[in-house]
């Protein structure tokens, strides 16, 4: 098998308080393979964005790494310097923030901060990084990208910042992007439009995608695979469509049933009752436990492990219960 | 932007007439101007010939057209208390206080920026706070105590620097400077110093805490996650928007140290416009305080225009009439 873009194993993130520390990310671990998109899925506080600002480095003070690791292409980075980290950022990771309307630099023109980029991360002159520039803005979609690209950003609409955004870090073509709820903040129209955009940039790139997000829609049209996350933790992991038609753990079933079809014929949604606990009132057991209608006693007192094959993994009793029935089953008859 | 240098030069000229007005009204009403010109024994007689050919007999109107006319010539009356015209003694002034107002107010800003910065990316060295809690004294004790302050250290215990005055100044055309000679230059050193030190400490501190509010947005955040060198982030992409606010901030700050040096020029018996106003004041000698008036408002509209301009530098959303781009 060959070595994943992206490895996280065993991640640990606390933030210090005054009293103790919070731990938002507990014993995540996933990888993302070459050209694969990774959606993530979850609540908002579930971890989502900590993971992908851990995966850069970028987590704010007072959060830190407090255990497992994460590697790129086999290499370690949750513990390089600074100096060597920032040299990873921008150029081999890239990230792509929420709201493109905010994500630039107000006083400055487009074209600078994208050969800005190019001209830290690469070996390039600048006519030439401005050359690529114009390049890239043609293929995320901007017309006339040679004026375009003298802009400031004030002067594109939020969807053509979000496209400025996208060629500024794939200026660099890096391995990883991480898409932090990239369309959010966007019309839904344009949404769509962002969201075919990045993957078919990925395609054409070759660049394995961390896709965060809590529409479900977004992850069933882009994603290869999907992270479910609850409380800190992946709760399901597997291809896109296995999850999304049999979903395993509760949770997953629960966010399933209260996407709304137009097939049927439900008065209601089904709503997840409850909100996700907070950090500092995670319940022993299963964090899912007070609002799981299934909840046996062992989820009450015992965390359940994440397991399953290399494809599917998830994190429930139940459906661990359910399969060591089927195996023992199997091997009676 | 020619549109708005246009209306921003009505506007100045507006505020300069209302300003004139007043000072109009000080000539005329405050006091008998009369009186004040002719001496205890004049008669009845002389007074209103007197009153005849200086105009006062005219309609308001007229009388404030004409001193609107002479001082758009530069013709500011003559001074009670010298018996000279007002131009001159103003022209004599002018550089003593042109000189420190603009070493204080590049110091001021200059070192407060700098500073500023510093303590906003350093947040928690020991240097910042340090540096932070000194400014607490710049903020709060008052100018002249300062100036005092320094005044027995350096000039009475140490006797490093002169106490008063310029010290010796070298004549260039009209102008006097201080800067081509060793004791004008050592004479420049307090007052400065003294004169500077409030603003440096309010520059420093807004732009500390400016700086702590763009390093929190969304593109300071974006422009890390593109690999960008720190000092590439904190001087090109933080400071230009920090400075922003603070430029108006620090405009009408400078403007106020430009036209108030009174404190310090008595502290340190500075022979600028500071000094020839206290003593206007005190003799009650309306041409001198009325020019004064005027040339505060004259300060403070050109630094005002100044600073609006600066806006368009800094700023490229204000620079509009491009085409703007949507979908």
């Amino acid at each position: 098998m060959r070595i994943p873009v992206l490895s996280v194993r065993n991640l640990y993130v606390a933030f210090a308080t005054r009293r103790a520390d919070l731990v938002a990310l507990e014993d995540v671990s996933f990888d993302i393979a070459e050209g694969e998109i990774l959606g993530v899925v979850g609540e908002s506080g579930a971890g989502k964005s900590v993971t992908g600002a851990a995966v850069i480095g970028l987590i704010e003070p007072p959060g830190r790494i407090t255990g497992g690791e994460i590697r790129l292409k086999g290499e370690r980075i949750d513990n390089l310097p600074l100096s060597a980290m920032r040299k990873i950022r921008g150029k081999r990771i890239g990230m792509v923030f929420q709201d493109p309307l905010t994500s630039l630099n107000p006083l400055f023109r487009i074209g600078d901060q994208i050969v800005e980029t190019m001209m830290v991360h690469l070996d390039l002159s600048a006519a030439e990084a401005r050359r690529r520039a114009i390049e890239l803005l043609g293929e995320v979609g901007i017309p006339a990208p040679e004026q375009r690209i003298d802009a400031f950003p004030h002067e594109l609409s939020g969807g053509m910042r979000q496209r400025v955004v996208l060629a500024m870090v794939l200026c660099t073509n890096p391995e990883l992007i991480i898409a932090d709820e990239p369309t959010t903040a966007l019309d839904v129209s344009v949404q769509a439009q962002i969201i075919a955009l990045l993957k078919r940039l990925a395609k054409s790139h070759g660049t394995s995608v961390m896709l965060i997000t809590h529409d479900m829609g977004v992850i069933a049209e882009t994603a290869d695979r999907v992270a479910v996350m609850y409380a800190g933790r992946i709760v399901e992991i597997g291809p896109v469509r296995e999850v999304l038609k049999n979903p395993r753990h509760p949770y997953t079933q629960g966010l399933m049933g209260s996407i709304p079809t137009l097939t049927s014929d439900a008065e209601r949604l089904v709503q997840i009752p409850g909100s996700m606990p907070r950090l500092n009132a995670r319940p022993p057991g299963c964090a899912f436990n007070p609002r799981c209608a299934l909840a046996i006693d062992r989820c009450l007192c015992e965390r359940p492990p994440l397991v399953g094959d290399d494809r599917a993994k998830v994190a429930c009793w139940l459906v661990e219960a359910e399969e060591g029935a089927e195996q023992r089953g199997e091997v009676l008859s | 932007m020619v549109a708005y240098i246009l209306r921003s030069t009505a506007q100045a000229i507006l505020v300069l007439l209302a300003v004139g007005l007043i000072a109009f009204s000080m000539f005329r009403f405050v006091g008998d101007p009369i009186a004040n010109m002719v001496g205890q024994e004049a008669s009845q007689a002389d007074r209103r010939e007197l009153a005849e050919r200086l105009g006062l007999n005219d309609p308001v109107l007229v009388q404030f057209g004409r001193f609107v006319r002479d001082v758009a010539q530069g013709e500011f009356g003559v001074s009670y208390r010298h018996g000279r015209k007002v131009s001159d003694l103003l022209m004599e002034r002018l550089p003593a206080t042109v000189e420190l107002a603009v070493l204080s107010a590049l110091l001021a800003v200059v070192a407060g920026t700098i500073l500023g910065v510093y303590t906003a990316i350093r947040r928690d060295g020991w240097l910042s706070h340090l540096i932070m809690t000194t400014s607490l004294v710049g903020v709060s004790l008052p100018t002249f105590l300062i100036g005092i302050g320094l005044i027995y250290l350096f000039a009475v215990e140490l006797r490093w620097l002169p106490s008063f005055g310029r010290g010796q100044t070298v004549k260039i055309g009209w102008w006097t400077t201080g800067l081509l000679t060793e004791s004008g230059r050592k004479s420049l050193i307090m007052p400065v110093v003294t004169l500077a030190f409030y603003q440096l400490t309010l520059i420093m501190r807004l732009v500390r805490a400016q700086m702590l509010e763009t390093l929190r947005t969304d593109y300071i955040k974006f422009a890390r996650a593109r690999g960008l060198p720190e000092r590439r982030i904190h001087f090109k992409h933080a400071l230009r928007n920090t400075l922003i606010p603070v430029v108006t901030i620090a405009g009408l700050q400078l403007g106020s140290v430009i036209a108030f040096a009174i404190v310090t020029e008595s502290v340190f018996q500075w022979p600028g416009l500071g000094a020839l106003f206290v003593q206007a004041v005190q003799f009650v000698d309306i041409p001198v305080m009325a020019t004064y008036l005027l040339f505060v408002a004259v300060v403070f509209v050109v630094v005002n225009f100044i600073v609006d301009l600066l806006y368009f530098v800094l700023d490229p959303r204000l620079r509009t009439g491009r085409a703007l781009a949507t979908g």
